[in-house]
């Protein structure tokens, strides 16, 4: 057991590449052993990264659990591995996540089984080390990880015009990556000018004292980086198309997991690197992250494809993901935490469910669904809980991470604030009539015969709905665990200069 | 057997093949490729026991390399004119050496289909290969240049006969190239020759004795030109793309894969070593060409239509990288260099078998215009282009990413700027080789408004294809984990590189 605590980071996060190693020596014809392996093989990494939740100690907080080993000494490179409460809750939404995604393609891929599979386990584990690495240089790796198979993923799996949204998704995000690359090696470059050694130790590289100038440079490198990822407005376009363009699961994970990776990024390098221009561009920050929020929403409205309309709704979200982030005290900062969380539940639901529809109706134009009710009850009625979920219905997740940012953020902001409440509150409005149509209008007759939700799908639904309601109801466990880390990013934004 | 034995093999095999009657093509196949393999065996086994030597060196003298050369053989060969046989390694040429010899089998495996004129094809292969082998031995100038010129020959031959496209042109304009650079070599040797005093041809005594650095100033550019010219360095560059073109499938992989390092190792080893003073007299102005090369290279490739033009202007700018690490003379950026020959020769290796014999050789067409949808009927070819691709553009977890991050670092170090341009080329990679792997291996958009996946007409128009082959897998498998090997574990080269590199920075040799 101890052997296990003490390496059980790399177990969780390596566990899917070696699984998809393993599945690439089966014979491709035996689709069988592909769902049900790489479906074992994600539950499995959900129950070995379970403990870590247990035995994270959050009073203590701080990076635990890690892991270090020489990898390129001649470049001052690590292994270096470890985690604190946010990291903590992303890795177990990254294992979560993935098992559903998984659960969600078994109907959706016929073609290319195999490869679809590889793929998918391959990007977990670029996901999960994202989140693990205390180390720039693998942080960059693993970065990179993810990409290859996400293109893979849309490029083949996808659909009408998977090409362009896979070129431009990976476009985006290269280029950005590219940036962030540059500020990397010169964080490094100026460290060692500094004190001598070459290292991308994250913990040493905090320690950096940096000219504002440079600073200022730097923190835009990493900052462009995680604004294409999250997305923040205006680095968002790529979103829509990647989002609508992906197979199901590749849109779960995407809009569940990928996003997430930018806010993450955020919190853990652009804040504790740069306290000093991160507060100085806070308000800008914030402004883009309002502009993000009544944007996305007031897109998503006038959107006709449902997977677009999902898309937008992200872009949103995460608006507030930012304003929570740079509004750099506890209570937005928790509140961005339980957005990122809740977010990604409540969107890979959604996505879940138009996946569910498409396979059926074989079309995503709203306006040619309406009165599912009479077919489909239960998968509508899941919809509209996931569509109040997202509009930040109280009782469900996504309100506690709003309200926390908007509680926070407030004080600082009460204009822009406000506006965004407000306009929140009508395209909220337009959102449920829209629901409406979909669940209660006019009964489309060509839908007439289409099954409901079969015992898997609802499995796959009735888990995210309970983790909704959880984190709705009872989000305490969540805010304890990740508080400490809070903590100190709140001490290093405030307490600057002393 | 000291790793000398490289060279003989390869010749002992290159003359047993042309014993061997013309008609009986798969012995003389197998016979080349046991030839690569056991030469290559040889390499491997002397290349592991010198890393071992440097690390115990490194460990016993608190990580400082006291003399990096293992010297082979050295005894007069020409006394009249006081030219040595003399061979060493170092952990500069090891890398190289062993490069060559993957290339070497791997460039067997893939002219697997060859069935014209088997016998002079492999014959001229191994001779090339064993008179690379001997351009990264030879410490002796004179002999160095005897090397070269008998790999260029070959060189010819291979390209003119078992070519395509306009192979006379492309053939002639890299051996005119070629002579040119060597041209300026051999001026540049006699100059060095006898301002030392007409004593040697060794650069190891050489090095001990510098020249006056009015002498180095202009001597240096002669024989740093005349090498880079076949490195490919911008603005002497053209001969590479037409001659990567017309040159049949193993050719290119050697011309890219080693022939272009014979170039940029001609440029640290005998222009570097012996003209401190003209090199720092000059650093700027390589650094420069090589950054030009590199955007440029790229942004040429953004723009062709020819499948192996994309690889051919890619191989232009990868090879500024080489150039430009080589030129930030600090420790980090010439290491990186070593690596990035290393890295590239593989991955050009790897990306021209996919153009040439992967595709060109079944479709018939290197058209990006005529291709499309291939990962359906080979996928193999597809991941194979993707890993190869990925490596390219600098994706971490390949060695390529290793090497060009850190000559970044060293330019970062020499100046910012050279480092910030040289960085453009990689957003340019990255949309070169995703526009050729989405219009050659990945099926068209569908029209917009149309529903469902449509894979149906798409596969209509590709009649199958012959499957991907033994041979072609096996090597495809090889050089791909090569690249993975040294992207994951790059110790297991960079430690011996960054030991040789200190001690030359430090004046050392």
């Amino acid at each position: 057991m101890e052997w296990y605590q003490s390496h059980i980071l790399t177990i969780v996060t390596f566990l899917p590449l070696l699984g998809a190693l393993g599945l690439l020596f089966v014979d491709k014809k035996s689709t069988k052993v592909f769902v049900q392996g790489a479906t074992a093989i994600a539950f499995v990494d959900f129950l070995l990264s379970l403990p870590l939740f247990f035995w994270y100690d959050a009073a203590r907080g701080g990076f635990q659990f890690t892991e270090r080993l020489s990898w390129i000494p001649a470049i001052g490179v690590d292994y270096y591995v470890g985690i604190d409460g946010i990291s903590l809750l992303l890795i177990l939404l990254t294992t979560f996540l993935g098992v559903i995604a998984i659960l969600s393609s078994w109907t959706a891929i016929h073609e290319r089984v195999k490869e679809y599979y590889i793929f998918m386990l391959a990007l977990q584990t670029g996901m999960l080390g994202v989140f693990i690495s205390l180390d720039f240089f693998l942080f960059y790796v693993f970065w990179e990880v993810m990409l290859v198979p996400m293109y893979f993923l849309i490029g083949i799996w996808g659909h009408e015009r998977r090409i362009y949204a896979a070129t431009k998704f990976f476009l985006f995000t290269q280029l950005s990556g590219l940036l962030m690359l540059v500020a990397i090696i010169s964080l490094a470059v100026l460290h060692q000018h500094a004190t001598g050694v070459f290292t991308f130790d994250y913990e040493q590289l905090l320690n950096t004292t940096l000219s504002p100038s440079a600073a200022r440079l730097l923190m835009l490198g990493f900052f462009v980086a995680f604004a294409v990822k999250l997305p923040a407005f205006p680095f968002h376009t790529w979103l829509p198309d990647a989002h609508t363009e992906a197979p199901t699961a590749g849109s779960v994970i995407l809009a569940g997991l990928l996003l997430k990776t930018g806010a993450y990024g955020l919190i853990r390098f652009v804040l504790p690197l740069f306290p000093g221009p991160s507060r100085e561009m806070a308000p800008l920050m914030m402004t883009l992250g309002v502009i993000g929020i009544l944007y996305g929403a007031v897109l998503a409205v006038a959107q006709t494809d449902l997977k677009r309309l999902v898309a937008y709704t992200s872009v949103s979200h995460m608006g507030f993901v930012l304003l929570g982030v740079f509004a750099g005290n506890e209570i937005a900062l928790e509140g961005a935490v339980i957005q990122m969380i809740s977010h990604g539940i409540s969107t890979g639901a959604l996505f879940v469910l138009a996946g569910l529809l498409q396979e059926r109706m074989h079309t995503r134009d709203i306006s040619e669904m309406g009165g599912l009710w009479e077919t489909m009850p239960a998968l509508s009625g899941a919809g509209l809980v996931f569509a109040m979920a997202s509009l930040g219905l109280p009782g469900l997740g996504d309100f506690v991470g709003e309200f926390l940012v908007f509680k926070g953020a407030f004080p600082i902001v009460p204009l822009v604030s406000s506006v965004a409440t407000i306009g929140l509150v009508i395209t909220g409005v337009f959102l449920l009539g829209m629901m409406q149509k979909v669940c209660f209008g006019h009964f489309n007759k060509k839908w007439t015969g289409l099954a409901d939700m079969n015992t898997r799908e609802i499995c796959i639904i009735a888990v995210l709905m309970f983790f909704m309601f959880w984190i709705g109801l009872y989000p305490g466990p969540l805010l304890d665990v990740s508080n400490k880390a809070v903590l100190q990013l709140v001490d290093l934004f405030q307490n600057l200069g002393h | 057997m000291q790793v000398d034995w490289t060279i003989y093999l390869t010749f002992l095999g290159a003359g047993l093949i042309l014993l061997l009657p013309r008609d009986s093509k798969n012995l003389i196949r197998w016979v080349a490729l046991l030839t690569g393999v056991a030469a290559l065996l040889v390499g491997l086994k002397n290349y592991f026991d010198y890393n071992a030597w440097v690390n115990a060196e490194l460990a016993a003298h608190n990580g400082v390399l006291t003399d990096g050369f293992k010297q082979i053989v050295n005894v007069p060969w020409i006394p009249a004119l006081n030219v040595n046989y003399h061979l060493a390694v170092d952990g500069i040429n090891f890398p190289l050496i062993i490069l060559n010899g993957f290339v070497c089998v791997t460039g067997i495996l893939f002219s697997w289909n060859i069935e014209n004129r088997v016998k002079e094809f492999f014959a001229f292969f191994l001779t090339l290969i064993a008179g690379v082998y001997g351009v990264f031995m030879s410490m002796d100038l004179f002999l160095l240049f005897v090397f070269y010129e008998l790999a260029i020959i070959p060189k010819y031959f291979v390209i003119a006969i078992w070519g395509s496209t306009r192979k006379e042109y492309g053939a002639m304009k890299l051996v005119l190239y070629s002579f040119v650079g060597s041209a300026l070599v051999f001026i540049g040797i006699l100059a060095v020759f006898f301002s030392a005093g007409g004593q040697s041809f060794d650069i190891l005594e050489l090095v001990k004795h510098p020249l006056a650095p009015e002498v180095q100033i202009w001597v240096f550019p002669l024989i740093f030109v005349g090498f880079a010219v076949l490195a490919g360095m911008w603005p002497f560059h053209t001969w590479a793309p037409t001659g990567h073109v017309a040159a049949p499938t193993a050719a290119s992989m050697l011309l890219a894969g080693v022939v272009m390092k014979l170039g940029s190792y001609g440029c640290f080893r005998a222009a570097m070593l012996l003209f401190p003073q003209g090199l720092e007299h000059w650093k700027w102005w390589i650094a420069v060409l090589a950054v030009i090369g590199i955007v440029y290279g790229a942004g040429v490739a953004l723009v062709q239509k020819d499948f192996k033009f994309i690889i051919g202007y890619s191989s232009v700018s990868h090879m500024g990288f080489v150039l430009l690490g080589l030129a930030t003379l600090n420790v980090m950026g010439m290491s990186g260099a070593i690596l990035q020959m290393f890295s590239h020769g593989i991955v050009a290796s790897l990306l021209f078998a996919v153009v040439g014999r992967m595709v060109y050789d079944r479709t018939h067409t290197r058209q990006l215009d005529e291709l499309g949808g291939l990962a359906k009927v080979i996928p193999f070819a597809c991941v194979t282009f993707v890993i190869g691709g990925a490596a390219s553009m600098g994706m971490p977890g390949f060695s390529g990413f290793v090497a060009e991050y850190q000559i970044l670092v060293g330019a970062f170090q020499m100046h910012p700027l050279l480092a910030l341009a040289a960085g453009l080329s990689i957003p340019l990679t990255v949309a070169y080789i995703l526009n050729a792997n989405n219009k050659v291996f990945m099926d068209r958009d569908e029209p917009a408004g149309g529903h469902g996946h449509g894979h149906g007409s798409e596969e209509s128009s590709h009649p199958p294809l012959p499957p991907i082959t033994l041979p072609e897998g096996v090597a495809a498998i090889i050089l791909m984990a090569l690249l993975v090997i040294v992207g994951l574990y790059p110790s297991i080269m960079l430690n011996m590189i960054k030991a040789n590199m200190e001690l030359f920075l430090r004046g050392g040799r």
